[in-house]
């Protein structure tokens, strides 16, 4: 006979799961808030990367530099950018509700909003200022 | 007296109990003005030289929030990626290896950040 342990097999009835709900905003800023904290935990092995290339030398750290600077590079670094402004934000969100303070339905939509927009418009901000700072060293 | 609580504590999927919350907060708290720091310096860095790279980390006024910010990122990402593990792999061998995997990134990552920060402040 089954144990109670056993893993479930066969045709044993599940509770309603994600593909059975609409998508709605706070739901996808949950799966995006958990996506993006996963990226960024693998992102930090190229900021490591980086720092250990700075202590190596000049040689490593240029190919590093090279790499990263590279059109593929640049791409990855502009996503992690928002992952990590898009993830500071949700976490900032999170503290918010921590309070108990929030979670009204026209105060989520408006927190979920500003997480999202405030997300694009920094990064775009800081790639901005980024190419300026670039520009100004010649 | 035996309560309900003792039949259940420890059997959760992370055989253990708030502390994880509490130390996510916490770190997650600390990330912020830290990251702040992090983009300004990457951002002042962007196309720099290794000489210009060096002066700038090797900086204590730089040195030390990235020596905080290696610490506390990595604490917070190790115990958030170990909530996804314990959400989605429910394998009772594949979990334990998979939480040990991930300190071991999170670890070594970590270490990896803190010697090349330490040697690039302490001379290269």
């Amino acid at each position: 006979m089954d144990s109670p342990k056993a893993a479930p097999t066969g045709a044993r009835p599940l509770s309603p799961h994600l593909q059975i709900y609409r998508p709605m905003l706070s739901m996808m800023m949950s799966i995006v808030h958990r996506i993006t904290g996963g990226a960024l935990y693998f992102g930090t092995a190229l900021i490591a990367i980086w720092l250990v290339a700075a202590a190596s030398g000049p040689s490593a750290f240029a190919t590093v530099q090279g790499i990263y600077g590279s059109i593929p590079g640049l791409l990855v670094l502009f996503f992690y950018t928002w992952a990590l402004i898009h993830h500071a934000l949700g976490g900032v969100r999170h503290l918010i509700w921590d309070t108990g303070h929030g979670f009204e339905p026209r105060e989520r939509e408006l927190l979920y909003r500003l997480t999202l927009g405030g997300s694009v418009a920094l990064t775009l901000l800081i790639w901005t200022v980024g190419y300026l700072v670039r520009g100004g060293a010649g | 007296m035996r309560t309900p609580l003792g039949h259940v504590r420890g059997l959760g999927a992370a055989k253990a109990g708030t502390e994880h919350f509490w130390m996510q907060r916490m770190t997650a708290v600390a990330n912020l003005p830290l990251t702040l720091l992090f983009v300004a310096v990457v951002v002042a860095l962007s196309g720099s030289s290794h000489a210009g790279a060096t002066a700038m980390l090797g900086s204590p006024w730089i040195a030390i929030p990235m020596l905080l910010l290696t610490l506390s990122v990595t604490f917070h990402m190790r115990i958030g990626m170990q909530v996804i593990i314990e959400d989605y792999v429910h394998d009772e061998l594949l979990k334990p290896i998979a939480i040990m995997a991930n300190s071991f990134f999170a670890v070594a990552v970590g270490l990896a950040s803190v010697f090349a920060l330490l040697k690039i402040s302490f001379g290269v």
